[in-house]
Order: structure tokens, then C-alpha cells, then sequence
């Protein structure tokens, strides 16, 4: 195959992601997507420009090189294409798969200004994806002269797997405390099997143990082993606190403790980190075969609930938003594969209550209609109750999936203060907290946000780590 | 790692087990309690602990068989290594000198409150413990209690041991005799928890209780063990486990702690574990 020449290049047209059928895969938990052939990536890859100015990159919170990695896959050699990516970006199967790429580098991309961008996601993780046993078989070393600084990570997700893999690299010894029984944060218990297999999860850290991180699990920071404690008595030189976000939210109206009703944490950790999808799984989750099933919510996590739902027998499953499909905030993606098996949308209706049975499970919930008014402090139009609008809807079960506020198990460390929205309070330059060597990065900062950002973050930290521990 | 140092059989399927945790034997306060799971692939199950021992690094649990994980767990020996135990979790128990309370146990509850009984007559309070059970060979931890309560009441429901009938009855007694108390905390099955509540209510007598919902991962993500206290969500793992009594709204946790039931009983290898427990009894 020859490479294409640039004026024709731009005729290319964008190659969808391959994909299990809708009417098959809503029968069984495998990944959805099946990613590009080689055919397919090599091709997708002559349609990059090529740009020198690089506006993709400007576009990725980790500044992945990203024509650098493409050009990688038109010269067929995918193992330095996925080398390029984890010079920037430790975890590239995972990113390629989860990352919100229409908001960030792809909504960069020249061609997406007249048509659509290169499909710099897909194409990721077509590079992390066939070069996996290669790379499994490498020997990989620290190259940095050991620093003989301690660092101690709080939380195994996302921003304390970026921040380890650049720490351990950089010669400090690392360990990560992890409170749950398995690693990965909301990559493990919170991304279903179908959009992220946990198997790659589980490379990932492998990877990091292979470079010599240590994991220590049932370990909860605050709780078991206090903050200056690690400092103090275990010898730690710093901390990075990753402990990502936490109690979910709630609707706050009337019957929202019936049994029927679970937060979509409560439902997604069920099936994902307890495996209550295989049926030897020990962990019950109640039934959803035969069921109208209402997820409010419009992010991410309530389509990964919805679909979830769908999976596990659910007979009809709605999302119920006050505001309208252009202002959800969900991956274009997701809303695309949950249209495509069956999930139903109800736009602007609001949701007043929920209706118990006699023996006090959900029966019904009860809605008002809105429509937009102006827009608010997000930039969002508001949405706004119609008068005399309200109506009710029979479901036998609900999924309030409308986001997490803050962890509060850290909540009475001394030292440690926290922003009026109850996220720990960080020098926006260091992200070092308000005790010194403490840092923190991630949706324990931010509030509820993407894999990527806090990937950033903890790459961020460990830079300014690094900066504090050499004195540098 | 969490090694199982004792385990000793304390009544029909209830069991105390002392576990090998330094970090959590170290840490742990009246109150609290641990999350754990039995085998790699067992679910998360809540217990309370009952003591610790810093020397010897150890927490003593007292278990029953009463689902999936706790039958689990009772097959589990001295010597083996339980696969996951994370804490000490949730709030320690307010300890100080209050005067006289009451402590009420009921079934396994009655580990929890022997913690908190110990540690408030360690405080300085004049300790009445009354111990409750259905019958003579479910009563546990009454020596237990003996050695730190200043008055002890052993209830049986059917009067096979000591006095005939539940613990509030008990708890009326005390009132009727004119008894000043300061404080009274409950542990124990929910409707207990609810009668004594509803006993102390009018005697505007403030009344702890430990609650035991559903949880999953017990650390504040899941949501899964929410109750109402006083019109409001809480949050029971990290806001609780102890909560104004008279502000808690029994029958929706009663309706949420038996969500599960019915499914719990269809899964197929639960007839093999008990199967296996039978023939321990036997043995």
C-alpha cells in the first residue's frame, strides 16, 4: 500500500469504529466496539494532515504528539505509534476508549471544520491494542538513578496510575494505598465491562507493578492509616491524595428511599467491580428482567447505566433529562450506541416524586414538564417547568445517575482544607493541598470529571512532586 | 494476611472470631466496624467489631449465618486467611461521661454493644446492660458483660434462661421502677431498635442506635446504605453507623434491608453451604 497523496487525503471519508451489533450485544457484557483492522487504522491515518502547528495536541489535557503517532501507523509501525503516545500518556488502551475525544483533541482537528476530524481516539487505541504482547514481552526498567524519596498514593484510579507511572520513572519509590479490594478506582467499578474491559485495566497495572509501583489494597488513607502517619511514621518524603469523587447525589425529592431505586454508583458497582452480570456472581442485584427502567441523569454514567440495564433483561429503559439532547453531556458516542439498542429518551421532564406500592417499592414517578429558558451559569439554557404539566409514568425500577459530590472520608484530617464545594483546596500551580508534600489531583479536586483530566492532573503532580522532593 | 487466630462456635450458627489486623486493631474505636469478604469472589460483607487487641494485632468479630457471605465465612477455620478486610470504618462511638445509661443487646448486636458498653463504663458511667435473645442457647457475651456492667438483665424471649421476655420489657421495667438514666443505646435487629426507641421516646430519654442497612462498598460511594434520619438521606458507612433514634425512620431501612432476600435464597450454591453446615453441627 502506497501512501496517498495530500490533496487526496481530504477526500477520505472518516471510517467508523466497527462494532458488535445492537440486537447481539445487548445480549451479553463483551465491549461493544471492536476496534479498527490494520486496513482500517492505515487508511483512517492517511487522512491525517499532518499539520505542523498540531492543534490536536493543544487539544489533549496530556499534549499526546499526536501526528507523530499517526504518521507511525502510515509507515505501518504501530509499535512506535504506541511508543510516541506513552511518552505523554501512560494508559493509551484506556484513553483510546473512554476519552471524550469530540471535546478535546478531535474537536481540534482542521478537517472537523469542514467535515469530520481524524479519528484520533479510534486510532489510539488501535496502537495501545495490537502492540499489547509486544510490549507485555519488554523488559521494562527504570533508567532514572533511584532517588531513595518515598511517595505514597491515595486511591488506584486514573490520577494516581498517571501520577505512579511517571513518579516510578523519575527513580521514587512508589507505593499506591487503594481502599476497595481490586485497583482501578471508577476504571474498576464504575466503567462497565462493555465499554472498558477490566482485562486491560488490569495490563495497565501490571505494567506499573513490572516497573516496580507497589499496590497495597483494603488500605483506606484517614481511616486505617492516618495522612500524617504516612508522613511521620512511615517515612513517606510526600503524598499525592487521588481519592477521586464520592458520596452520590440524589434527586432530594419525596420517596427516594424506596426499594427500587438505586444510585447509579450503587448499580454499576454491583456489576462491574462485584461481577453480579455472571451468574455464579455472589453479589445480588435486583431484577431487572421485565423491567421499565428510569435513569435520570444525561452524563456518561447514566447511559453506561442505561445500557447496563438493557444487559441484564431490562424490558424498556428511559433516560429522563430536564434539559435536551444537545445539552447533554454524555461521549456523542454513547448516545449514539444507547440509541442504537433500544434506550429511549425523554427529554425535558423533571422528576417530583416517587410512588410507592403497598408493600413500599416504586411504582411510579411522578414528572413535570419543562422547556428552556435562558441560558445559566454553565453557559446551558436553563430548563423551566411548564405550568400545569405534570403527569405520571409507571416504572418498576430507577437509576438517579446526576453526579458525585466529594469523598468525606478525608473530610477531618487535620491541615487539610476544602473548597465551599467540599473538594480539597490545591495551589492551582502545584497542586500541592494546604499541608506541605501533600498533593492531590483529580475528581477529588475538581468534582466529577474525565479519565483524561485527572490523568493530567496526576501528571501534573508529579512533576511538582518531583520539583519538591530534588529540591529542583 | 488476616489470618484467622481464633474461632470459637457461641451459639447455634454464631460464631467470634478473632482475626489477625494490626493496622485495623490499632486504629479501631468503639462503634465501628469492618468491611470484609470471605473468598476472592465473595461479596462485601459489614460486620461490627466487638474488641481489639493492639498487642496482639488482632479484631474479634462475632458473625452469623445468616446469608450467602456469612455462611461463607463460618466455614472458614482457625489458621486460614480471610481474603479482604478493610477498616476500622464509620464514626467511633461518643464516649464520655454521660451518668448512667442503658445499653440493650439483641442477637449478634450485642457485639457492638459491648464495645461501646466497655468503653462508657471505662468513661466513668454507671453501666446497666440488659442482653436480649430467643432462647437460652442463643445468649452470648453475658459474661462478657457481667465483668463491665454495674447491673446485668439476661432476657430469653421464651423464658428458657434467666427472665421470660424481650429486652424493652426490661428497659419498662427500669422506668416504671423510677430509675434516672442519661442515656440509652440500642444495637440490635431493627424492630428491636424500633421498640426501644418507641420507649424511651416519651421519656425524651436520648437514644442511640447502630444501624446495619445493606452496603456495598462501605466507604461513601455506592449510596447503597442510605436511611432517613430526621426527613433526610444519610449516608449510614460514613455518616453513621450511630444515629439520633428518635430520628430515624425504621420501616423504609426494614423495606430496603429485605430487598435481597428473595433473590439471595434462588442462588443455587446456597444449598451446597448449607449442606456443608449441616454436617459441621453434626460433627
Amino acid at each position: 500500500m502506497n501512501e496517498i497523496p495530500l490533496k487526496d487525503r481530504m477526500k477520505i471519508k472518516r471510517h467508523p469504529m466497527p462494532a458488535q451489533a445492537p440486537d447481539e450485544r445487548i445480549g451479553n457484557f463483551d465491549e461493544v466496539n471492536l476496534g479498527y483492522t490494520p486496513e482500517l487504522a492505515w487508511a483512517e491515518a492517511q487522512r491525517c494532515l499532518q499539520c505542523k502547528a498540531a492543534p490536536c495536541t493543544d487539544g489533549c489535557p496530556v499534549h499526546v504528539q499526536i501526528p507523530q503517532f499517526i504518521q507511525h501507523i502510515v509507515d505501518h509501525d504501530s509499535l512506535s505509534a504506541a511508543d510516541t503516545i506513552l511518552e505523554d500518556n501512560f494508559l493509551p488502551a484506556i484513553c483510546g476508549r473512554v476519552c471524550p475525544q469530540e471535546n478535546l483533541c478531535e474537536s481540534r482537528c482542521v478537517l472537523a471544520k469542514k467535515g469530520k476530524p481524524v479519528a484520533i481516539g479510534n486510532l489510539e487505541r488501535y496502537s495501545a491494542d495490537v502492540t499489547t504482547k509486544e510490549r507485555a514481552k519488554r523488559i521494562e526498567k527504570v533508567e532514572a538513578d533511584p532517588t531513595g524519596k518515598k511517595v505514597a498514593l491515595v486511591g488506584s484510579g486514573p490520577a494516581s496510575l498517571a501520577c505512579a507511572g511517571d513518579l516510578i520513572r523519575m527513580g521514587h519509590d512508589v507505593t499506591i494505598y487503594e481502599a476497595l479490594h481490586a485497583f482501578g478506582g471508577v476504571l474498576g467499578y464504575g466503567i462497565p465491562e462493555f465499554r472498558l474491559p477490566k482485562s486491560i485495566v488490569a495490563y495497565e497495572i501490571n505494567a506499573l507493578k513490572k516497573l516496580g509501583v507497589r499496590f497495597e489494597k483494603n488500605v483506606i488513607i484517614g481511616n486505617t492509616i492516618a495522612l500524617d502517619e504516612l508522613m511521620i511514621e512511615m517515612d513517606y518524603d510526600a503524598v499525592f491524595i487521588g481519592a477521586g469523587a464520592g458520596l452520590p447525589r440524589f434527586l432530594g425529592i419525596p420517596g427516594e428511599e424506596l426499594v427500587g431505586i438505586y444510585s447509579a454508583n450503587e448499580l454499576l458497582t454491583r456489576i462491574n467491580l462485584m461481577k453480579a452480570y455472571k451468574k455464579e456472581a455472589i453479589t445480588p442485584v435486583l431484577s431487572y428482567q421485565d423491567k421499565v427502567v428510569a435513569v435520570f441523569g444525561a452524563g456518561n454514567t447514566a447511559l453506561d447505566s442505561a445500557r447496563t440495564a438493557l444487559r441484564m433483561g431490562a424490558k424498556k429503559v428511559n433516560i429522563i433529562y430536564r434539559r435536551t439532547e444537545a445539552e447533554m453531556p454524555a461521549r456523542v458516542e454513547e448516545v449514539h450506541h444507547a440509541k442504537e439498542e433500544g434506550v429511549e429518551f425523554i427529554f425535558l421532564a423533571s422528576p417530583l416524586a416517587f410512588i410507592a406500592n403497598k408493600h413500599g417499592w416504586l411504582q411510579s414517578v411522578r414528572l413535570q414538564r419543562m422547556q428552556l429558558g435562558e441560558p445559566d451559569d454553565s453557559g446551558r439554557r436553563r430548563p423551566m417547568p411548564i405550568e400545569g404539566s405534570q403527569y405520571s409514568r409507571d416504572i418498576d425500577m430507577a437509576v438517579i445517575a446526576i453526579g458525585n459530590g466529594s469523598n468525606p472520608l478525608l473530610r477531618n484530617t487535620p491541615g487539610l482544607e476544602f473548597t465551599r464545594w467540599h473538594t480539597l483546596m490545591v495551589n492551582p500551580d502545584t497542586l500541592e493541598t494546604t499541608v506541605k508534600g501533600v498533593f492531590a489531583g483529580g475528581d477529588i479536586v475538581t468534582g466529577g470529571a474525565t479519565v483524561i483530566s485527572a490523568m493530567g492532573a496526576g501528571r501534573k503532580a508529579a512533576q511538582s512532586i518531583n520539583g519538591y522532593l530534588t529540591g529542583t | 494476611m488476616y489470618q484467622i487466630e481464633k474461632k470459637k462456635k457461641i451459639a447455634p450458627d454464631i460464631y467470634q472470631y478473632e482475626i489477625s489486623a494490626p493496622l485495623i486493631a490499632r486504629k479501631f474505636k468503639a462503634g465501628q466496624f469492618i468491611v470484609l469478604r470471605p473468598f476472592a469472589d465473595s461479596e462485601r460483607v459489614p460486620l461490627t467489631i466487638m474488641r481489639s487487641d493492639q498487642g496482639a494485632g488482632t479484631i474479634t468479630i462475632i458473625v452469623k449465618a445468616i446469608g450467602l457471605s456469612t455462611k461463607q465465612l463460618v466455614l472458614l477455620n482457625e489458621g486460614d486467611a480471610i481474603a479482604d478486610v478493610l477498616g476500622p470504618l464509620g464514626h467511633p462511638s461518643e464516649i464520655k461521661n454521660f451518668g448512667k445509661v442503658v445499653i440493650v443487646g439483641g442477637g449478634v448486636g450485642t457485639a457492638v454493644a459491648f464495645a461501646v458498653a466497655e468503653a462508657l463504663k471505662e468513661a466513668g458511667n454507671i453501666v446497666i446492660s440488659i442482653i436480649g435473645a430467643r432462647n437460652k442457647n442463643f445468649t452470648i457475651l453475658e459474661d462478657e458483660f457481667a465483668a463491665i456492667s454495674d447491673e446485668l438483665f439476661v432476657m430469653t424471649d421464651d423464658g428458657s434462661y434467666k427472665k421470660k421476655g424481650f429486652v424493652t420489657q426490661q428497659l419498662r421495667e427500669l422506668y416504671e421502677a423510677g430509675i434516672q438514666f442519661d442515656r440509652v443505646i440500642a444495637t440490635g435487629p431493627l424492630p428491636m431498635m424500633r421498640a426501644v426507641v418507641e420507649m424511651t421516646r416519651p421519656h425524651a430519654t436520648p437514644t442511640i442506635v447502630s444501624l446495619n442497612p445493606i452496603m456495598v462498598d462501605g466507604i461513601g460511594m455506592c449510596g447503597g446504605c442510605r436511611a432517613l434520619v430526621d426527613g433526610k438521606i444519610v449516608f449510614v458507612c460514613v455518616d453513621g453507623p450511630e444515629f439520633d433514634g428518635h430520628k430515624v425512620d425504621f420501616d423504609s431501612l426494614m423495606r430496603r434491608n429485605n430487598a435481597y432476600r428473595g433473590i439471595e435464597l434462588e442462588k443455587e450454591h446456597q444449598c451446597k453451604i448449607d449442606q456443608q453446615l449441616e454436617k459441621e453441627d453434626a460433627e
